[in-house]
């Protein structure tokens, strides 16, 4: 684990939790109903800046949600099938997304500026405070 | 945000599981909208109710909480399901989708929504579920919003899904939006010069203006209506639908006829102006280019007693050759049905089911392919959500191609 320095972001509580993990960022919306498969946690959004990518156990940092209030039964099937988010960032929250983190007992936090995170960050998140380590001279290696 | 001592105590878990989870849902959609306090609503409509749409997932969140022992604190009615619940192999769906659909209503009324006897329908102002104006409810269906703000006058958000849901069992929402005087003056002016006939005229007026307003609360004047329409509000509810369909609209005013404008102009102190001389392209932009129909659909919203009086009377001494289906409410139909409407209905060879919205229905796979319909509203969620090719034209020319067969 990097021992670089962390700074703290104080957001806005959605759904009370205290648990740290590996940052997946976008900086475009992600819409759950269509656009993450609910049985695997891989984003299938055609061109989505995700696509491809698995969400679970990540801290998934986006702008906000977008799309069908189905979405939030997404985040549910995920988290039934033990696929979910490890937490959710976002920088202004809708309610898609925060019901779905209610229903699915995902820790949220939103009013954190997403573009200071960045994809393989260390991220805890404790209520409100978003706690980011950067990567090492902001490097990923790109051995093996 | 402010909570009272009861609310706190729930949203700490003294109410029970299920009521904290309704608390936090409550809660978090008020922060989220900028509301300072809650406020007790007189009653709630709930949305996601379609199997097809919520799927398993949403059926084992729904069961979860009424095994937690979720109940319903203020009158709960529920939203259209995909089919008849007691008509359904009719309709072409399969035993293991209406077992699964009737889990789903089960799961409401363990809740005690609609006292444990929900009647599924997007129009619950027809089955008893009338606020007066000014009071304050939380309803999810955006037609069944649009109506209780504009045509009741009553105080609603466009609430969804779960957030509903936590509105019944809390018997709150947030202070925010449409529950506040100044969110209810228009921002846009609609001047109608169009000529408007039928029922299907107002809803493809409506997806002109929804287009148009977004969430904006819309003023319209030049509308030919009057408190002696004997269709007055059929016209409305049909207006509105398309509005919150085609745009994100809550609410709307018609000068001199809706409850909050009658006592005079409902503008915000800066509107916009629109006007509209013409409602055909309101038809032309929701209709596909078909060459047959293989069901007409009417009632969407679901049909009011007057409409079903309309289509029996179209359809009288004529014989369908194509499926026509009725959609209402279950207690509009058996009043039809004592009207001899019904009987009128079926001996040309239509249907009247109930509880069920075809839009939110799997239409391909009960055989579905293209669809006619007298409803905006209807041809936009058919082409969009049932994802079957859609035909939007007035009553009378859906009952010509349902007898023509439409070759």
């Amino acid at each position: 684990m990097s021992s670089s320095e962390s700074t703290t972001f104080i957001g806005r509580l959605i759904k009370m939790g205290v648990v740290e993990g590996e940052a997946l960022v976008s900086a475009e919306p992600i819409g759950f109903l269509g656009g993450v498969d609910g049985s695997t946690g891989v984003v299938t959004e055609r061109g989505h800046p995700l696509e491809g990518q698995c969400v679970a156990g990540k801290v998934l940092v986006f702008p906000s949600g977008k799309g069908s209030t189905v979405g939030s039964y997404v985040l549910y099937q995920l988290a039934t099938a033990g696929l979910a988010p490890a937490a959710i960032v976002n920088a202004e929250s809708e309610p898609i997304v925060a019901v779905g983190a209610i229903i699915s007992d995902i820790p949220m936090v939103d009013r954190v500026p997403v573009g200071a995170i960045h994809t393989g960050d260390h991220v805890r998140i404790e209520g409100d405070r978003v706690t980011v380590w950067g990567k090492r001279s902001g490097c990923i290696s790109s051995e093996g | 945000m402010e909570l009272t001592a009861e609310e706190r105590q729930w949203l700490d878990g003294g109410g029970g599981p299920a009521l904290k989870r309704a608390m936090e849902i409550v809660v978090a959609l008020g922060t989220i909208y900028g509301a300072q306090n809650l406020i007790p609503v007189e009653s709630v409509q709930i949305s996601g109710v379609s199997y097809r749409n919520i799927g398993d997932a949403g059926l084992r969140f729904l069961r979860q909480w009424a095994d937690e022992g979720a109940q319903v604190r203020v009158p709960t009615t529920l939203n259209p399901t995909a089919m008849d619940m007691a008509r359904w192999e009719e309709q072409g769906f399969s035993a293991d989708f209406a077992d699964k659909q009737r889990q789903v209503v089960d799961a409401f009324a363990q809740m005690g929504v609609g006292e444990g006897t929900p009647l599924p329908t997007c129009t619950p102002y027809l089955i008893g579920n009338r606020p007066a104006q000014g009071t304050h409810v939380a309803w999810a269906e955006s037609s069944a919003v649009v109506f209780a703000n504009s045509v009741l006058g009553a105080r609603t958000n466009r609430e969804g899904g779960p957030g509903a849901i936590a509105a019944a069992l809390t018997g709150r929402t947030g202070a925010y939006g449409l529950h506040r005087a100044e969110n209810r003056l228009a921002t846009l002016c609609v001047e109608v010069r169009a000529g408007l006939d039928t029922i299907s005229d107002y809803s493809a007026l409506g997806a002109i203006v929804g287009c148009q307003a977004g969430q904006a609360v819309s003023y319209l004047v030049g509308l030919p209506l009057d408190a002696a329409d004997p269709l007055l509000e059929e016209k409305l509810k049909a207006l509105g639908a398309a509005m919150a369909a085609t745009g994100a609209v809550g609410l709307f005013h018609v000068a001199e006829v809706t409850p909050e404008a009658r006592a005079g102009p409902m503008l915000a102190p800066t509107y916009e102006k629109l006007v509209i001389d013409d409602v055909v392209p309101g038809y032309a932009s929701l209709s596909d280019d078909v060459e047959s129909i293989d069901l007409v659909w009417i009632g969407c919203p679901h049909a009011s007693l007057r409409e079903i009086a309309l289509v029996a009377e179209a359809l009288r001494d004529r014989m369908v050759q194509v499926p026509l289906w009725v959609t209402c409410a279950r207690p509009v139909r058996a009043i039809a049905v004592e009207q001899g409407l019904v009987s009128l209905i079926e001996a040309a060879g239509g249907r009247v089911f109930t509880d069920a919205c075809m839009g939110i229905a799997p239409l391909r796979d009960l055989g579905f392919g293209t669809v006619a319909t007298p409803s905006a509203k209807g041809a936009f969620y058919l082409r969009n959500l049932a994802h079957v090719a859609a035909r939007f034209a007035p009553l009378e020319a859906c009952i010509a191609t349902a007898v023509a067969g439409d070759r």
